[in-house]
């Protein structure tokens, strides 16, 4: 296969790559859709409710602070700062996916950033790094299925969320750091890997016991990210990815 | 409204700034300085760890051992194999276990 036939892409080709790139995610995110939605309804939203948080808000980690924040009876808005922060990262996503996507007219790039889910920008910048170009095909092909099956579960979670016999026997609550932890290591080719992934590991677990969640998610990561931007920037500048 | 649609709105509304957010602000500079670049390449490393390390610290035996063996495998597979032995692991030792 040569980098041409890559980086040109015939948009059929790009749309199985895409999908293919999803798969994994979609695997990996059903028990927690569905765990949503139980948990949703649990909390006292309807299965329409949690339908709708899924499909506007998209993003596991805030909804489930969500309802855990909803369970505790806090202010509104508290809430929303909450779910706010937890989402806060995608601010760096943008920026970093924004430059490969440059190319696109503005519209597409309107709706693609909705879609900047972890998974979503961690493969963008793994195709980036290598070269390819991110195409709208190719992103959005990715995208959607996970998207369509994100919200599906939300609802069917949220309606059968009582038929989970034993969620823990399952290991529900602990397959997201182990999805999470595969994302860190395919990155450890980056500068400053062990490094930054050493400091943003102890900020945030600090953070963790003192401030409290959410908040480590942002404290651990602008720690991490500081280190990386203080390094000596000599020596590993012709390597950019 | 109630309480419960105000929020999944406001919600919406907040993590899509977010989204499109990055890109507005940095989209307005001609020239990224290396060190936001530097700062912009770390960004995935440095905000999944957080996603992992306090669960890691919360963790029992049986989630720990998981977790080391899919770190491991992940030095050798791709990350759908990855997460299939270390779900196997997890869930394996807890029938075990419990």
């Amino acid at each position: 296969m040569s980098a041409g036939s890559i980086s040109e892409g015939a948009p059929g080709s790009e749309v199985w790559r895409g999908v293919k790139a999803g798969l994994p995610v979609v695997v990996a995110s059903a028990p927690f859709g569905l765990l949503f939605g139980a948990l949703a309804v649990d909390n006292g939203f309807t299965p329409f409710e949690a339908f709708l948080m899924s499909a506007s808000i998209y993003g596991g980690a805030s909804q489930m602070v969500g309802l855990e924040l909803f369970g505790a009876k806090i202010a509104p808005w508290l809430i929303v700062l909450s779910i706010f922060a937890v989402n806060f990262r995608h601010v760096l996503y943008s920026g970093a996916v924004g430059r490969r996507i440059r190319h696109w007219p503005p519209l597409q790039q309107a709706v693609g950033f909705f879609f900047l889910v972890d998974p979503q920008y961690a493969e963008s910048e793994v195709k980036g790094a290598r070269g390819e170009k991110i195409s709208f095909a190719w992103y959005m092909s990715m995208a959607l299925p996970i998207y369509v099956c994100w919200i599906a579960e939300a609802w069917i979670g949220g309606t059968f969320g009582n038929l989970i016999p034993d969620p823990h026997a399952l290991g529900i609550d602990f397959l997201l750091p182990i999805y999470f932890l595969g994302l860190v290591m395919d990155f450890r080719d980056r500068p400053f890997w062990l490094p930054v992934v050493a400091t943003s590991a102890i900020a945030s677990v600090i953070a963790y016991k003192t401030v409290g969640s959410p908040w480590h998610v942002t404290i651990g990561a602008a720690a991490g990210i500081l280190l990386a931007a203080a390094m000596p920037l000599d020596g590993k500048r012709d390597n950019p990815s | 409204m109630n309480t419960i649609l105000w929020v999944i709105l406001w919600g919406a509304v907040f993590t899509y700034a977010a989204r499109v957010g990055g890109h507005l602000v940095l989209s307005r500079f001609d020239k990224i300085h290396p060190r936001v670049e530097a700062g912009l390449n770390a960004v995935p490393a440095a905000v999944l760890t957080t996603l992992v390390a306090p669960a890691a610290t919360q963790a029992g035996p049986v989630e720990m051992i998981a977790l080391v063996v899919a770190g491991l495998a992940s030095l050798r597979f791709g990350m759908m194999t990855m997460f299939l032995i270390g779900a196997a692991v997890l869930i394996g030792l807890r029938q075990v276990v419990g």
